[in-house]
């Protein structure tokens, strides 16, 4: 017989508390660089190189764009300072950059216009906000006419009309995009469950389609739908020169957006499509309430980065005579009354730094819903 | 929905619930509503062109062009037809194409490896990189590279003068011209040569290697065929080529070898914003392997350099190729930004100054989107072959 333990001793009951951690494991600073800098002597030469490289670029940069620059003053005093960049420039062409030749007592209408837009988008990619439905309702639907009517002007309640010809600047790229977005995405989810289609016809010609767009430049689908599209229909109804790109724009970022839709309609298990279909589930709603929404929302890093992507496009209209930001920078550039030897590169970095910071900030919300939906996976 | 409390053989009668019969429907209804909007659009295309006197042949074909072309790859003049214009407008944008490929790979595995390096700072350096080219368009940079660096360089009276010959002003890159004489032919064999020998003797040391396990000195012998093969072949020739250098004749260079700015801006760009992308898809390639690979090839006493060449990177391939054809088409397709600063490529020359001087927008858009969509069915092809090479063998 063995003589049993007294079970207090057999399982002590206590935690035990964690002890800190010695107080030399935690690297010093010390310690730190000479694992992270200097663990080899190609690694020390590798430091040195890329400091000094880092440096100079950074001292580069900060010289020419704050501690040289030419904050005020008129092009006689950017003229005579070589090195630094001359931001009064900027400020006396802010106008054109960001409306082009849009009436100036208009603007107000580009600004709410603008506005709403903002409002609408981040309603849209607020995680937590709420009836994001009737924010996707408004953005999808209702802002692209009602912004439209703002921007061109309706005579009858009393907005003058606005040619498009006077459109310009960073409200075209903006425009662009917007319309980009909101009239590819549905196309691209057509598109996308016509290729997963069983329907072979119906397959054949989606696949067709994505597959010949993407194979081709943005550039040459700008031409054709500047050049080619008056060509196909009655002299009558030949669209508007704004109008045209903005097709091309729509049809062409369709097709990648067909493909990142495609790619989450392809995640989803099987089980819910045999799910709803035992509950007798047609398949457009089947779609409409089961697949898509989840579908959707797995592939929006994808949406956002293609929409980053689209963003960048943009700069590409002026190919066919459309004055977008770019386009702005490039004919304010070339002002005689500016000339001078940094007006260019003055130019260029505020082209720049407006674009990184767009394309930065996108990317940045794709990896945090990337992050926030990696996480919902594991739980 | 159908209606259970009907006999069965009238439910089974046609009914436009039947699934098989919607799909015909459907289909038919696509089929047919595209069948008319294609005809429709034809139609008005054809009178539309006829009512603009717009060519509707392809006659123009063999029509005298009229316009210079500075960059020509293969010969042409201002005599020469609209389809010799068209192939140099395809050279050229093959040729900035192929080199921009070799640069972006280069520079992007290049990046790629050292976003993953154990140094802070090399990582950070590398990481910038990526963020800040990556989020500025393409576009953008190009115009920076021809407006802002390559055109305000000085007048060729000033050049900055690199040694060796080299000069550089604001038309471009002036190299020294090599010159071929007789018996070059002879080294080009011979590295063909040196070329065969250091693959079969690779072979035949791996043979050995797996047979006795004996390591033969693989790099040695290599370099010293492929170094000493051709070496040996031009002594023997007797210096088989010669430079002519560049001289400043009043305003400009004569003789040398010129880079026009505009292929050095859209090699550089092209280069440069695809790289970044390139050295994201490195970076996850590599990161993807885990990390028991590379324990378990250092457990096994494999030094760092071949862990990762024989371990990790066929590994991290599978994954990497992939996503390299899809940035590779990209580079291609981006070539056409050319039109913007004037590099002669197929959009610049064709799709512009002849689609301008003809008016047949119609033939020369089909045959400028045919020639993209070739190229790049011909490198997706060529890239998926390299990809059978690396994918996984499963039993």
């Amino acid at each position: 017989m063995t003589t049993a333990l007294p079970l207090a001793a057999a399982f002590p009951y206590e935690y035990i508390p964690a002890a800190p951690p010695p107080a030399d494991i935690r690297p010093s600073p010390v310690t730190w660089a000479r694992t992270n800098l200097f663990s080899s002597p190609f690694s020390c030469l590798m430091t040195v190189c890329f400091t000094g490289l880092a440096v100079w670029l950074v001292s580069q940069f900060l010289s020419f764009a704050l501690f040289n620059a030419v904050w005020s003053g008129d092009s006689e005093v950017c003229r005579a300072n070589p090195d630094g960049a001359c931001w009064s420039f900027i400020g006396a062409k802010l106008n054109y950059l960001q409306y082009g030749a849009y009436p100036a007592t208009e603007r107000w209408r580009v600004d709410l216009t603008q506005a709403i837009g903002a409002i609408l988008i981040a309603w849209l990619l607020w995680r937590n906000a709420p009836r994001r439905n009737t924010a996707a309702l408004l953005f999808f639907g209702v802002y692209p006419i009602g912004g439209f009517a703002l921007l061109r002007g309706i005579e009858a309640i009393g907005l003058p009309v606005i040619d498009t010809t006077l459109w310009g600047g960073m409200m075209i790229t903006l425009l662009m995009s917007v319309v980009g977005i909101v009239f590819s995405l549905p196309l691209g989810v057509v598109l996308a469950l016509g290729r997963r289609s069983e329907l072979p016809i119906v397959k054949a010609v989606c696949v067709f389609y994505i597959e010949v767009v993407r194979g081709v430049p943005f550039i040459t689908v700008l031409f054709m739908a500047n050049f080619m599209m008056p060509l196909f229909v009655p002299e009558a109804l030949t669209p508007d020169r704004l109008l045209r790109p903005m097709i091309g724009t729509t049809l062409f970022s369709a097709a990648y957006m067909a493909e990142v839709v495609r790619a989450g309609l392809q995640a989803i298990p099987k089980g819910q499509y045999e799910g709803a279909q035992s509950l007798g589930i047609g398949y457009f709603t089947m779609m409409r309430l089961i697949i898509l929404p989840q579908a959707l929302t797995i592939v929006i890093p994808g949406i956002v980065s293609t929409f980053i992507g689209l963003f960048k496009d943009t700069t590409l209209v002026a190919i066919v005579g459309i004055a977008d930001f770019l386009r702005a920078v490039e004919t304010a550039r070339i002002d005689p009354n500016w000339a001078g030897p940094t007006i260019s590169s003055t130019g260029y970095l505020f082209a720049a730094i407006i674009y990184w910071f767009f394309c930065f900030g996108m990317s940045r919300y794709s990896q945090s819903v990337e992050r926030h939906l990696a996480r919902g996976h594991k739980s | 929905m159908v209606d259970i409390t009907q006999p069965a053989q009238l439910r089974r009668a046609f009914s436009i619930y039947d699934k098989k019969i919607r799909a015909i429907v459907y289909q038919a209804g696509l089929a047919v509503s595209l069948a008319v909007v294609v005809t429709a659009i034809a139609i008005q295309t054809v009178s539309n062109m006829r009512q603009r006197g717009i060519p509707l042949a392809f006659d123009f074909w063999n029509q005298t062009a009229g316009f210079q072309i500075n960059q020509t790859l293969i010969p042409y003049d201002t005599l020469s037809s609209y389809g010799e214009a068209f192939w140099v407008g395809v050279a050229n944008t093959l040729l900035v194409s192929a080199l921009g490929i070799v640069l972006a790979t280069v520079i992007g595995f290049l990046i790629g490896i050292s976003r993953l390096s154990n140094n802070w700072i090399v990582a950070k350096v590398a990481t910038s990189y990526v963020e800040v080219i990556r989020n500025i368009p393409l576009l953008l940079q190009l115009l920076f590279w021809y407006n802002a660096v390559l055109k305000p360089l000085p007048a060729p009276k000033a050049s900055i003068a690199f040694p060796g010959g080299i000069y550089l002003n604001n038309r471009g890159i002036i190299l020294p011209a090599v010159e071929l004489h007789s018996g070059a032919a002879w080294v080009g064999i011979a590295i063909v040569a040196a070329v065969a020998f250091a693959t079969a003797f690779s072979a035949y040391a791996s043979s050995v290697q797996t047979r006795t396990g004996k390591q033969l000195p693989v790099l040695v012998v290599n370099l010293l065929l492929l170094a000493g093969l051709p070496f040996v072949a031009y002594v023997a020739a007797e210096s088989p080529w010669s430079f002519t250098y560049p001289e400043l004749r009043g305003f400009n260079f004569r003789g040398g070898q010129q880079i026009y700015p505009e292929f050095a801006a859209l090699l550089i760009g092209l280069s440069v914003y695809t790289a970044s992308f390139i050295a994201e898809i490195v970076r996850g390639g590599i990161q993807a392997v885990s990390k028991g690979q590379t324990e378990a090839a250092h457990a096994l006493g494999l030094p760092k350099g071949k862990t990762l060449r024989l371990v990790v990177v066929p590994q991290a391939l599978r994954i990497i190729i992939p996503p390299l054809t899809s940035q590779y088409l990209n580079l291609i397709k981006n070539s056409s930004l050319a039109v913007f600063i004037g590099y002669p490529d197929l959009v610049q020359v064709f799709a512009g100054s002849v689609l301008n001087q003809t008016g047949a927008a119609v033939q020369v858009m089909a045959i400028t989107l045919a020639v993209y969509l070739v190229i790049s069915l011909i490198t997706s092809a060529a890239m998926n072959g390299f990809n059978r090479r690396f994918a996984l063998v499963e039993r």
